[in-house]
């Protein structure tokens, strides 16, 4: 079967990616209060003065998303989400350093 | 199908109690939460974790599992006998998490009513899926398009939920990092009813590479020089994701001295810089005329390394 292969272009989750609180909503599946709620814990950080004008970076999805998964699976609530996901961080840069230096 | 040893995924006695349950399928579901754990298999173990909770946490489905308890082995062929649920009710509701539990469990139990697509009325987003991509400093720095092959769930013509192999090409992005991830929208589980199919999210990671290593976008390189290079300075060539490049070494580098490459790492706004940690290497005092110059350097430079020590 040679048959052409679709080929697709994701959107890249980084640092230059900027969505708004309505589009955060609808990738993550939730309603904007409960990305609000996180907002006011500190998991996600967005730019822009009020709700109207926020926006989030491609990090900031990764991390809602993460932590409505903790939230559902491990009963975490936002400010344990908000601790495991900065400790999540410092331990990644942890491993990278380590693996460095133990090659 | 293979019988599953639920007490055994806990670590638990069969008499264990309801609260040893629990307690050991916390810990096991924090254990192995696949964005917490770093095991490879973190995932499967944690769908395995689920899935044995389902049935022991409630004790109509533990007491009807429990008639199997003693005649099976984990991974023994198993077929469960006719009409063995018979005398125990399980109403439905009370899955933990979208369908996707083992053969074993829904030969048992049937499938997670969620998992119903011929519902009326009911619409929701579908599941979103998650899977790595390996891909190499060089792909990362130029681009480059990857085949990948995801299991898709579609419908039957019975309404049951089957899985196919499905390949398709996905275009990574120059300048990716470790750990990014690839929104592909619409490509992960299709959604229930009218609602809209799941998205794919796919996390970068590297493939290790022989003597780059990256952090974010900076490249890091660990390059062999003599000791005349460091000590005289030289310019010398170096390998960048781009090519080769020429470098020059400040007289009186030292080893572990790093240098940077402007602009020489994985290419973004702003792109990354390479840096160039030097690593002494000294030639084998194995001629007498070697041995004589070592000699000579040890009575023209006399220098004590350890002074910092207190040595």
């Amino acid at each position: 079967m040679t048959q052409e292969l679709l080929t697709l272009t994701g959107i890249v989750l980084d640092d230059e990616l900027s969505i708004s609180l309505r589009e955060l909503c609808h990738v993550c599946g939730v309603t904007a209060e409960r990305i609000m709620d996180m907002v006011e814990e500190g998991v996600v950080d967005p730019r822009g003065a009020s709700p109207r004008e926020w926006h989030f970076s491609g990090k900031a999805v990764v991390r809602a998303q993460v932590a409505l998964r903790l939230q559902r699976d491990l009963r975490v609530n936002l400010a344990g989400v908000a601790l495991v996901l900065d400790l999540l961080e410092e331990l990644e840069e942890l491993r990278r350093l380590h693996g460095r230096y133990n090659m | 199908m293979e019988f599953k040893d639920y007490y055994a995924v806990f670590g638990v006695a069969r008499d264990a109690t309801q609260d040893e349950i629990k307690r050991a399928y916390r810990k096991l579901a924090r254990k192995y939460h696949p964005d917490v754990s770093k095991e490879a298999d973190a995932e499967e173990r944690f769908k395995e974790v689920g899935e044995a909770y389902e049935v022991l946490k409630d004790p109509e489905k533990r007491a009807a599992y429990d008639q199997f308890g003693r005649q099976w082995q984990a991974g023994q062929e198993f077929k469960p006998p006719p009409d063995w649920d018979a005398g125990f009710e399980f109403s439905g509701g009370g899955f933990t998490d979208a369908g996707n539990f083992s053969d074993f469990f829904e030969s048992l139990f049937g499938r997670a009513t969620h998992g119903d697509r011929r519902g009326a009325g009911l619409r929701a987003k579908g599941e979103d899926h998650h899977a790595k991509i390996v891909v190499s400093l060089e792909d990362a720095y130029q681009g480059a398009t990857r085949t990948i092959t995801l299991k898709t769930p579609e419908l039957d013509a019975n309404g049951h939920v089957i899985t196919r192999p499905h390949a398709l090409n996905v275009k990574i992005p120059k300048g990716v990092t470790e750990g990014q991830r690839i929104r592909l929208a619409g490509r992960g589980a299709p959604g229930l009813g009218q609602g809209p199919n799941g998205d794919l999210y796919l996390e970068i990671a590297f493939q290790v590479h022989p003597w780059f290593q990256a952090k974010q976008r900076d490249i890091y390189l660990e390059l062999p020089v003599t000791p005349w290079e460091v000590a005289l300075g030289e310019t010398v060539t170096v390998p960048t994701l781009g090519g080769k490049v020429e470098l020059r070494i400040p007289p009186g580098s030292q080893a572990g001295s790093k240098l940077r490459l402007k602009g020489r790492g994985l290419p973004g706004s702003p792109a990354g810089d390479q840096y160039v940690v030097l690593r002494v290497v000294t030639p084998a005092a194995d001629t007498p005329a070697a041995k004589a110059i070592y000699q000579k350097m040890a009575e023209t430079m006399p220098m004590n390394p350890r002074a910092e020590l207190g040595v």
